[in-house]
């Protein structure tokens, strides 16, 4: 590999787009170097299920085009990008991770999808993710897991963990993700990104294969603050083919992350969540995660924040209403499976009825996760059951929401870690869904409640990364990127580097 | 409260049109019985006067204007189908009565 071809895959987003726009290479030669590294790299990573290189070559040369002819170039425009595979992209393969949807085509794209080819930013392939997204690791993916780059015997995250592990790893340096109990914030920890979950409604839906509708939520990753923000820009806003999209102006992300790297959060109050890590409330949180954070938030008060405790006491029952509420809505979005529209069928002979048909299809094409989940959103949801199961974790999520409001009356921002260990081993939960699920225990308050948060890298502990989560109320995205641009600002200048420069493998 | 037995897996396996194997039967018996007992404590907290939360930003009454928008083209549609024929899904017999 050439030096260029090497630095330009190391590049952040702005200042791939600065070269593309001033001249100094071209959109073509930017998506050729990340194809290339794709093809070197993702054999050991295996975070595409599907590169589109005849296309990528094609939205690239069409930035060319445009350059060319003088037009004015988005701030995006020729950036290359890894698609979560659980949005929808007209006529390239589209599974959700799922053997019952391996070899569908789209025939339509997702409100997203074209917002990102609109802005020029150029889809290189569909990332790897754990089937439906369920899942904190992309281990129970129909596909076989992802890699995490700075230790290849460990998780990239999940559910997005192949879009973390292709943005840490510069196969792409921007990466689209979905979260619905912590799916972009847990793999950006514990791949040293930064990924945001916007306010619930505020990116489109339409064309997301959904999982959890009161829950998922589509949102950027990237491995800058200023990154990350551009792309939730690019994508924002609102939908008409939504109708759970919020019809408001988006929050000002973008002049939030350039003004945070200013550094100065004098009168900012940021609070410690008690019941997150926080005094009394360590158990099953790693002590180098928890220093870690601690540093980060230190160096938030160096800034000029304000750092006051808060105590939220109902976040304990968020694990449980989460794995209430998701998989009851699972097991009736997942119903449209039925191997009639599309997708596989199964043991269908002439003989057979739809009903046996359809349950050897489900049986053929659904992992043991995903199964489990349709099983339990069945029982939850299931007469005699309702009011104790759904019905409580729905009245949960307000409780949930009204600790948010207390303590959003004392402090600006919440922070936490944004997941209680570092990346584990491949392996070490796959026989135990209830440790699998643990690992969304600080994201899942966030998600319940419909507040945006981000995760930034704080540090590592043992040689691998760990997240700050910021959260903030409702409709105010732009709170987070301020304090993460902020910190990665001060952390980049103390450490002299950006974190992600330490990954072993490139 | 909860003790999920192979009966009982069968019987969501059913409702929720998924087939099952026997040792499957067994393995999801346990797992689901843990899971349900770790998440029913949600009925712990007193919320009999708690209204129920979906949206960050309530929004009620969503509708658009009643216009002529482009659709998929039927072709397209089938073309990823399991089976199609003559414009239409195919599907296996919905009666009891053999094919």
């Amino acid at each position: 590999m050439t030096g260029s071809s090497a630095s330009v895959t190391s590049a952040s987003a702005v200042e791939i787009a600065a070269l593309i726009d001033t001249g100094e290479v071209s959109a073509v030669d930017v998506t050729q170097a990340h194809l290339d590294r794709i093809d070197s790299e993702d054999g050991a990573l295996h975070t595409f299920l599907q590169v589109d290189t005849d296309g990528a070559l094609a939205a690239a040369q069409a930035v060319d085009d445009r350059r060319a002819a003088g037009k004015k170039l988005g701030p995006l425009a020729g950036v290359p990008l890894a698609l979560k595979d659980v949005v929808v992209t007209k006529g390239l393969e589209t599974t959700s991770g799922s053997r019952i949807l391996a070899g569908w085509i789209p025939p339509y794209d997702a409100t997203i999808t074209t917002r990102i080819k609109a802005a020029g930013i150029v889809i290189l392939g569909k990332t790897n993710m754990d089937e439906f997204a369920m899942g904190s690791s992309t281990e129970n993916s129909g596909f076989g897991p992802s890699h995490n780059p700075w230790d290849l015997d460990r998780i990239p995250g999940g559910s997005s963990g192949g879009s973390s592990a292709a943005v840490a790893g510069c196969l792409a340096p921007l990466g689209i993700g979905t979260d619905t109990g912590g799916s972009i914030r847990q793999p950006a920890a514990v791949t040293g990104l930064v990924g945001h979950k916007p306010t619930y409604g505020g990116v489109s839906r339409y064309g997301l294969i959904a999982f959890s509708s009161s829950l998922d939520q589509a949102g950027p990753l990237g491995r800058t603050v200023l990154d990350t923000a551009l792309l939730h820009e690019a994508i924002g806003g609102h939908d008409p083919a939504d109708s759970t999209s919020i019809p408001v102006p988006m929050p000002p992300v973008v002049a939030a992350a350039r003004a945070g790297a200013g550094g100065d959060l004098s009168g900012l109050r940021i609070g410690v969540v008690r019941e997150l890590g926080g005094q009394g409330f360590t158990d099953g949180y790693e002590p180098g995660v928890l220093s870690s954070v601690t540093e980060a938030i230190d160096v938030l008060a160096g800034l000029g924040a304000e750092i006051v405790e808060v105590s939220c006491p109902h976040f304990g029952y968020a694990l449980a209403a989460y794995y209430l509420i998701a998989p009851s809505e699972a097991s009736s979005n997942l119903a449209r499976f039925d191997a009639m529209r599309y997708g596989l069928r199964v043991g269908d002979d002439g003989v057979r009825g739809l009903d046996e048909v359809m349950a050897l299809t489900r049986q053929a094409g659904f992992g043991a996760e995903v199964k489990r989940r349709i099983m339990i959103g069945t029982y939850a949801l299931s007469s005699g059951y309702y009011e104790a199961y759904y019905g409580q974790a729905q009245k949960v999520r307000t409780l949930i929401s009204r600790d948010f409001a207390a303590a959003f009356q004392s402090a600006d921002v919440l922070v936490s870690p944004s997941t209680p260990t570092v990346a584990f081993p491949l392996g070490a939960r796959t026989d135990d869904p209830l440790a699998m699920y643990a690992a969304d225990l600080c994201t899942l308050p966030a998600s319940l409640a419909g507040t945006p948060a981000i995760s930034v890298p704080s540090g590592l502990s043992d040689g691998l990364p760990v997240g700050l989560q910021i959260m903030a109320p409702a409709l105010a995205d732009d709170r987070c990127y301020r304090v993460a641009a902020a910190v990665e600002s001060a952390l980049d200048s103390r450490r002299g580097h950006p974190l992600l420069q330490e990954v072993p493998v490139r | 409260m909860t003790a999920i037995s192979r009966d009982d897996v069968a019987h969501l396996a059913h409702l929720a049109r998924l087939a099952v194997t026997e040792q499957e039967l067994d393995l999801f018996a346990g797992q689901l019985d843990v899971i349900l007992a770790s998440v029913a404590h949600v009925a712990d907290v007193a919320a009999d006067d708690i209204p129920p939360t979906t949206h960050a930003v309530p929004l009620t009454n969503i509708t658009r204007p009643d216009e002529l928008g482009p659709s998929l083209h039927p072709d397209d549609v089938l073309a990823a189908a399991p089976a199609a024929e003559g414009g239409r899904f195919r599907v296996p017999r919905i009666l009891d009565e053999p094919a």
